[in-house]
């Protein structure tokens, strides 16, 4: 689904062109025929994820200054430099390891949808929190990029926040952006354009926390997840899911879910008009 | 495929079962662990901090006002007071504008241009005086109320006042025995109890969301915003002096929605003690910051999400009711239409409930949509008095220029200040319409709790109007 088609339309010189990206962006709201790639928008909640989703896609998916307002996930699409995307906005999580139904539908997606990249919002004010979503989000899949949101209160309350060595230090692109008002959005597609066409290779940092005989034990299980379900993207992860005991987890490997990836339907799918339609109040 | 590697799945997940016993037992600690300190570690890294603290935090202080134990609970009040006031003051000139413009001017246009067309009488009728006329009445009434009401509301959402709502109620949810989230879901289910059942979501443990679920019913909706401003305005407003009436009537509607939040916690208290026995949950809730309402987006976003959704759904549910009482009032049997066999049979429970035989029959025929339940009483009301220099005919519609109109069509119909009472009260506590408890069945999966969901307010309805009834008229003996 997303190998072949970037069909690039514009001159080489264009692209790094700041002007040329607000012109490049066509909003295609729910309009998501033939995608060529799939992007999660993940994220602690309220930390603007919706706002994001509703300046690229064009759609007015309600916003609402509280957290927990996204408890389904709601799609549109977007086209920028000649390839169609796909957009999730997933509902806000402070983690993947939780059990509420609003957050297994998040890491469900991130798990077994196989977004090509999954922008993980962070709100800049309160960075460290969020960084513990970034970091397990990085456990899971490589292809992301940080949107560093909220910009304006961080300035607001005096922060400063070094983008470019948070991108170093986690090895993916981190762009600062002030969703509300539509700055940084440009720099962001771009990132997310880099980033699903392959074009930047992300070296997305790991924890290393475990004892060398636990790491043995690990990798020797991951083996063994992999042997059952060969195209899983993440077989680390998951060996540390079930060595953890996570239920879901076991039971989507009892299940055979694990198997059927990317064909993610939840039944939040069907809800979702009644919320896109924003009586969501 | 599977068939093959399901047993290779088993054996891995034993392996794994055994590895767990192996392991140290802290692994999940030591996750969590590692991503705190490593999550810490990177943020002190990237983020500088002003040497000074700031001078003057302005969230912070507005925060100590608003979510403070002594001044919290009355800035909310003052609020939504306000909101209310400035709704039903508001309400009333583009009302009769549009009252003026769809049922005086465009209704015998209508009539006129039927008249001389190929159709039937019958259904001539059916189409302008029942249909027709049931949507031009819907639009007029709740569209004034809701174009002022929902951009404010929204405005306060935007602004970020919402969750400090929240902050203040959750400890009594809390000692309640439910989750404090749920605060957050009757925040939505304000605006409506669909969205309120599906926000529960937010809530984890299963036990506290279907509490939420079953309670979010008490949270007034937008279907029952116009009915008890409307009432409040006629039936409260009029006792009062003139310059009063919008304030107390605002106050009245208040006293509904916090009678609400009320009956949430004590049915939280009820089911928390018997069917839905357990712990309570531990959360934290943020407060986000506050930010500088964007007034043009807003009113955009709610004049087009909210308010034309709504009025959509009222109407595209006031079309065939309206068709289905044109008809009720139309077709006889006996001597009687098929509405007034079904008025009569109901009355004697209605009175005494308080209500009457009218408004029980709007609720039957409103279970899709609270929206309706008005128009259908002041048509069924004129059909039953015979009150024909206001409509014309039976099962019409019928013009009503002012306020004053509907105040007299209701007394005309036996309607006392007690049956308005208690037409609030029973507006507030009965069941969810249908597309709540359609949501509310999808997301428990059980008809057992979806049941329960429609007959517990049920029951707490008749018997809170009961009890209201009963002892009015106790005290109007006695004195």
């Amino acid at each position: 689904m997303n190998e072949h088609k970037p069909i690039e339309t514009i001159q080489p010189g264009c692209e790094s062109c700041p002007a040329h990206h607000a012109a490049n962006l066509l909003k295609l709201g729910v309009d998501m025929q033939d995608w060529d790639y799939v992007v999660a928008l993940a994220g602690n909640p309220n930390t603007g994820k919706s706002t994001v989703f509703n300046a690229l896609t064009g759609l007015r998916q309600h916003t609402g200054n509280w957290p927990g307002k996204t408890v389904a996930r709601a799609e549109g699409g977007m086209e920028y430099a000649g390839s169609r995307y796909k957009l999730v906005d997933l509902p806000g999580t402070y983690s993947l390891l939780s059990t509420s139904v609003d957050e297994e539908i998040a890491r469900d997606f991130i798990l077994f949808g196989q977004p090509d990249v999954t922008i993980v919002v962070v709100d800049a004010t309160r960075l460290e929190r969020n960084l513990n979503l970034v970091l397990q989000v990085l456990e899971i899949t490589d292809r992301v990029v940080i949107c560093l949101n909220l910009m304006d209160e961080a300035k607001r309350h005096g922060l400063t926040v070094d983008d470019r060595r948070l991108a170093r230090d986690l090895g993916v692109p981190v762009v600062p952006t002030v969703a509300r008002y539509g700055k940084g959005l440009d720099a962001l597609l771009q990132s997310i354009h880099d980033v699903a066409a392959g074009k930047l290779r992300t070296k997305p940092y790991r924890i290393q926390q475990f004892s060398k005989e636990l790491e043995g034990t690990i990798s020797d299980l991951s083996k063994k997840v992999r042997a059952v379900f060969p195209n899983l993207p993440n077989p680390r992860w998951v060996a540390i899911r079930l060595l953890d005991g996570d239920e879901r987890i076991i039971e989507a490997f009892e299940k055979g879910d694990l198997g059927e990836l990317s064909q993610n339907t939840t039944e939040s799918v069907e809800l979702q008009p009644q919320l896109s339609r924003g009586h969501a109040k | 495929m599977n068939e093959q590697k399901r047993p290779n799945a088993e054996q891995v997940l034993a392996h794994a079962r055994d590895l767990r016993w192996k392991i140290s037992s802290n692994l999940h600690e030591r996750l969590l662990e590692g991503i705190y300190t490593e999550a810490s570690r990177l943020a002190e890294r990237a983020v500088s901090r002003p040497d000074s603290p700031p001078r003057f935090d302005l969230d912070r202080a507005i925060d100590r006002l608003v979510t403070s134990r002594i001044w919290g609970f009355p800035i909310m009040l003052l609020l939504f007071t306000l909101i209310f006031w400035i709704t039903i003051s508001g309400a009333n000139i583009p009302s009769g504008w549009i009252a003026h413009l769809l049922l005086d001017k465009l209704h015998p246009l209508l009539k006129g241009l039927a008249a001389n067309s190929i159709l039937p009488v019958w259904l001539q009728g059916l189409l302008v005086d029942g249909m027709y006329l049931s949507t031009a009445w819907v639009v007029s009434v709740m569209l004034p109320p809701m174009a002022i009401f929902f951009p404010l509301f929204t405005l306060l959402e935007d602004f970020g006042y919402l969750p400090r709502v929240a902050f203040n109620l959750d400890q009594i949810f809390k000692r309640t025995g439910a989750h404090g989230r749920q605060a957050l879901s009757m925040m939505m289910g304000f605006g409506c109890n669909a969205a309120g059942v599906i926000a529960t979501r937010i809530i984890d443990s299963p036990r506290e969301r279907l509490i939420a679920i079953i309670t979010n019913n008490f949270a007034l909706c937008n279907g029952r915003w116009p009915t008890q401003i409307l009432l409040a305005t006629l039936f409260v407003g009029t006792l009062v002096p003139a310059q009063l009436a919008g304030l107390i009537s605002a106050l009245t509607v208040v006293g509904v929605a916090l009678l609400g939040i009320l009956l949430t916690f004590l049915v939280n208290w009820f089911l928390s003690r018997t069917w839905l026995k357990g712990e309570v949950s531990t959360f934290s809730l943020e407060l986000p910051p506050y930010r500088p309402p964007r007034i043009l987006q807003t009113i955009y976003t709610s004049v087009i999400d909210r308010t034309i959704f709504v009025l959509w759904r009222a109407v595209v549910f006031a079309l065939p009711a309206g068709a289905l009482i044109w008809l009720s009032a139309n077709i006889h049997i006996g001597d009687l239409s098929v509405a007034e066999h079904l008025i009569n049979i109901l009355n004697p429970i209605g009175l005494f409930l308080g209500l009457n035989g009218v408004i029980l029959v709007a609720y039957i025929v409103a279970i899709p949509a609270n929206e309706i339940v008005i128009p259908t009483i002041l048509m069924l009301t004129v059909l039953l008095t015979g009150m024909n220099s206001v409509g014309s005919g039976a099962g019409v519609m019928f013009q009503l220029e002012s306020n004053q109109a509907t105040l007299g069509v209701l007394q005309a119909g036996g309607w006392t200040l007690l049956t308005a009472v208690n037409m609030m009260l029973f507006s507030l506590i009965h069941n969810p319409c249908s597309t709540t408890l359609f949501t509310i069945f999808k997301e428990t999966g059980s008809k057992k709790w979806t049941v329960l969901s429609a007959l517990l307010p049920l029951t707490l309805g008749f018997i809170v109007t009961f009890l209201v009834a009963h002892v009015w008229r106790l005290i109007a003996a006695i004195s």
